[in-house]
C-alpha cells in the first residue's frame, strides 16, 4: 500500500487548511522560482523522465506533449488549457483536488505554463462544480497577492496569468477541440484533427491541453525527482494515481494510490471489499464509461495500470472504478450508458449522430429482450461502424462499452431473449 | 423587468476578463441566471446587445448547454444524477420517492413554484452516490436514500 509520506495530495478529503498558508505548511510552492531557474528544456526532460502519463483518460506522455510545444514564437503566443471538465460516469477525483487542494493545480499551472513558453492559462471547469470554482478562484486570488502569478511570478522574471472558465453541462467539452471551441464562445464542438492543438488551439494559437490531475502532479514530481515517480508502479506505467471507486463496494471512496495495483487489493483496502465478499462480484468497469468492462474471472488478477487493461481490450481511462455485484442487470448497465453517449453527441457529424441512436435503440430492446438474437451482431456491427468514424473519441466511447458487454455476457443477452420469447420473462428483466 | 444596472456592469466585466464578447458570452448567461433562475428572451436579448454579439448567435450558446435553463424553474432546482454508479446504489427508488412526494416528473416545477425536477448526466458525485445536486450554488448532497427524500425536502434541502 502507498506510504502517506509518498502522497502528492496530502489534503485530498479536506481535513486540513485548503488556504495557501495551510498548503505551505504541505509543502506547497517551497522552492517555486528554484524549479523555474532549471529552464524549459530541464523541466521538460524531468516530466519525460518521470513516465508521467496523461490522467485524462488516453494516457498520453505529458513531457512528450509538452515538448510539441513551439520553442520560438512565430509571433502568436502560446497557451496552456487545464481540462477541469471531469464528466465522464464515474469518475470525482478531480473534483477533490480542486476542492481540497487547490493549490497543486494552481503551481502545477504556473510550472507547466513556464515550461511551454505560455503566456497564460486558462483551466476549464465543468458547469455543476460551484463549490469547486470557488475554492480554486480564491487560491488563485491568494497566488496572485503572494507574487506567485501575475507579472515576474514568482519573481522570476516570468509574466503568467491564470483564468478560471465555467463550463455548463456539455460532456463533449471534456473533449479538447469541443473544450477550446466552449473558451472561445461557441457551441462545444469537436474540430477536425489534424491541425492538433500544439499547432493550431486556443484562438489558432499553439496549445496544450492537459488533465488536472497530470498538472497537479507536477511540482512534487519535480521536487521529489522523476525517479521517485517513476519507483511506482510496473514500468511505462509510472507514477502514483487517484482511483475513483463506486458502485457495489462498502466504501466507496477516491484514494491516491500506487500505479499497478491490483484490482482486489484496491477495493480490499480501500473501500472496504465489495458488497458480499470478493467472490459476489460480477463485472468491473475499470476506467469511466467508455472503456469496455472486465469479467469476473479478469478481475480476479487485473492489474489498475494502462498497459495490462489495454492487453484484456479495456483501459485505465480516468480510473474510475465501478464495481458491479452479481444482482446487476449488466445489460440495463450498459443501456444507461448508450443512453447518456446519445444524449450528449454533440450532433455535428453522422456516424456519432445516427449510430449513438441507433445504439440505444437497440439496447433498449435488448433490456427488454425483445429482439432476435441475430440483432447482437447487428448491434455490434454498427459499433464497428461507429468507431473510428468520427470527429473525436466519443463515438468510440459509446461503442466499446457495448462491444465489453457482448464479448463478456452474450450468453445473458441471448438467455433474456429466448426468455422473452417462451414467455418465461426473469423478474429483474421485466422492471 | 429588465437586467440590473450592476448585472450589466458585470457583463461587461466578464467580456473585459474573458478576452472578448463571445468568449463571455456564457458567462453572461450564468450570471443572468444565477440572479433571475433561468434566462427569458428579453434577458436574452439584453445580453446580446450589452456584449454586442447577435442574438442567434447567443441564442445557440444558451440552447447547446444544458445547464443553461430557457425556462422559468422553481426557486430550488433539484438534479438528480443520472450516472450508472448512482443507477447501481438505488438511484431510481430514490427518483420514485422524490417523484412521489413532489408529485412531478422530470423537467416539471411544483405547482407552489419551489421545486423543479431535473435529470441530469453523472455529476461526479459517484462515491456519494445515489447524488443530486440541488439549489443555485449546486451543492452536492449524498448518498440519499428514499427515507431520507421527506427529511431533505424538509430541511430546506
Amino acid at each position: 500500500m502507498l506510504k502517506d509520506q509518498d502522497r502528492i495530495f496530502t489534503n485530498l478529503y479536506g481535513m486540513h487548511d485548503r488556504s495557501l498558508k495551510g498548503a505551505l505548511a504541505r509543502g506547497h510552492w517551497d522552492g517555486t522560482a528554484n524549479l523555474l531557474a532549471l529552464g524549459r528544456d530541464k523541466l521538460i526532460d524531468m516530466v519525460k523522465a518521470s513516465g508521467l502519463r496523461g490522467r485524462g483518460g488516453a494516457g498520453f506522455p505529458t513531457g512528450l506533449k509538452w515538448s510539441f510545444m513551439p520553442k520560438q514564437s512565430d509571433g502568436r503566443p502560446s497557451y496552456l488549457v487545464v481540462n477541469a471538465d471531469e464528466s465522464e460516469p464515474g469518475t470525482c477525483k478531480d473534483r477533490e483536488i480542486m476542492r481540497h487542494d487547490p493549490h497543486t493545480l494552481v503551481e502545477g499551472c504556473l510550472i507547466a505554463g513556464f515550461a511551454m513558453n505560455a503566456v497564460a492559462g486558462y483551466i476549464y471547469i465543468r458547469g455543476e462544480y460551484i463549490r469547486e470554482r470557488e475554492a480554486l478562484q480564491r487560491a488563485i486570488d491568494e497566488a496572485y497577492d503572494a507574487g506567485y502569478l501575475g507579472k515576474n511570478a514568482c519573481g522570476s522574471g516570468y509574466d503568467y496569468d491564470l483564468y478560471l472558465h465555467h463550463g455548463a453541462g456539455a460532456y463533449i467539452c471534456g473533449e479538447e477541440t469541443a473544450l477550446l471551441e466552449s473558451l472561445e464562445g461557441k457551441k462545444g464542438m469537436p474540430r477536425m484533427k489534424p491541425p492538433f492543438p500544439a499547432g493550431s488551439g486556443l484562438y489558432g494559437c499553439p496549445t496544450t491541453v492537459n488533465n488536472v490531475e497530470s498538472i497537479a502532479v507536477v511540482p512534487t514530481i519535480l521536487r521529489r525527482g522523476p525517479e521517485w515517480f517513476s519507483g511506482f508502479g510496473r514500468p511505462n506505467n509510472a507514477g502514483t494515481k487517484l482511483f475513483g471507486i463506486s458502485g457495489h463496494v462498502n466504501n466507496p471512496c477516491v484514494v491516491e494510490e500506487a500505479m499497478s495495483i491490483s484490482l482486489r487489493e484496491l477495493l480490499d483496502r480501500h473501500c472496504g471489499g465489495v458488497r458480499g465478499g470478493w467472490k459476489n462480484i460480477k463485472a468491473v468497469i475499470p476506467g469511466g464509461s467508455s472503456v469496455p468492462m472486465l469479467n469476473a474471472a479478469q478481475c480476479e488478477d487485473a492489474i489498475m495500470d494502462f498497459d495490462w487493461l489495454r492487453e484484456q481490450k479495456s483501459g485505465l481511462g480516468t480510473a474510475a472504478v465501478i464495481v458491479m455485484d452479481q444482482s446487476t442487470d449488466v445489460i440495463k448497465a450498459i443501456w444507461r450508458l448508450s443512453k447518456f453517449y446519445k444524449h450528449e453527441s454533440c450532433g455535428q457529424c453522422t456516424p456519432c449522430r445516427e449510430g449513438t441512436g441507433w445504439m440505444m435503440r437497440v439496447m433498449d430492446r435488448l433490456v427488454k429482450g425483445e429482439a432476435e438474437v441475430e440483432e447482437i451482431d447487428m448491434l455490434l456491427s454498427v459499433t464497428k461502424q461507429v468507431e473510428g468514424h468520427t470527429i473525436c473519441a466519443l463515438g468510440d466511447a459509446a461503442a466499446w462499452p457495448i462491444q465489453g458487454l457482448v464479448r463478456h455476457f452474450r450468453d445473458e443477452i441471448e438467455d433474456r431473449i429466448k426468455a422473452k420469447r417462451t414467455g418465461r420473462m426473469g423478474a429483474m428483466a421485466a422492471e | 423587468m429588465s437586467l440590473s444596472p450592476d448585472l450589466l456592469a458585470r457583463i461587461r466585466d466578464a467580456s473585459a476578463h474573458h478576452g472578448g464578447p463571445r468568449a463571455a458570452m456564457l458567462e453572461a448567461l450564468r450570471m443572468i441566471q444565477q440572479e433571475h433562475g433561468w434566462v427569458s428572451d428579453a434577458h436574452l436579448a439584453e445580453a446580446a446587445q450589452t456584449l454586442g454579439v447577435g442574438l442567434a448567435e447567443i441564442e445557440s450558446l444558451a440552447t447547446f448547454y444544458s445547464l443553461i435553463f430557457r425556462q422559468p424553474v422553481g426557486e430550488t432546482v433539484i438534479l438528480l444524477c443520472d450516472g450508472v454508479s448512482c443507477w447501481l446504489n438505488g438511484a431510481e427508488e430514490v427518483r420514485d420517492a422524490l417523484m412521489a412526494r413532489l408529485g412531478i416528473g422530470f423537467g416539471q416545477t411544483t405547482a407552489d413554484g419551489k421545486y423543479t425536477l431535473i435529470n441530469i448526466a453523472c455529476v461526479g458525485g459517484c462515491d456519494r452516490a445515489p447524488a443530486a445536486v440541488v439549489g443555485r450554488d449546486r451543492r452536492l448532497v449524498g448518498p440519499l436514500s428514499p427515507e431520507g427524500v421527506a427529511e431533505l425536502l424538509e430541511g430546506g434541502l
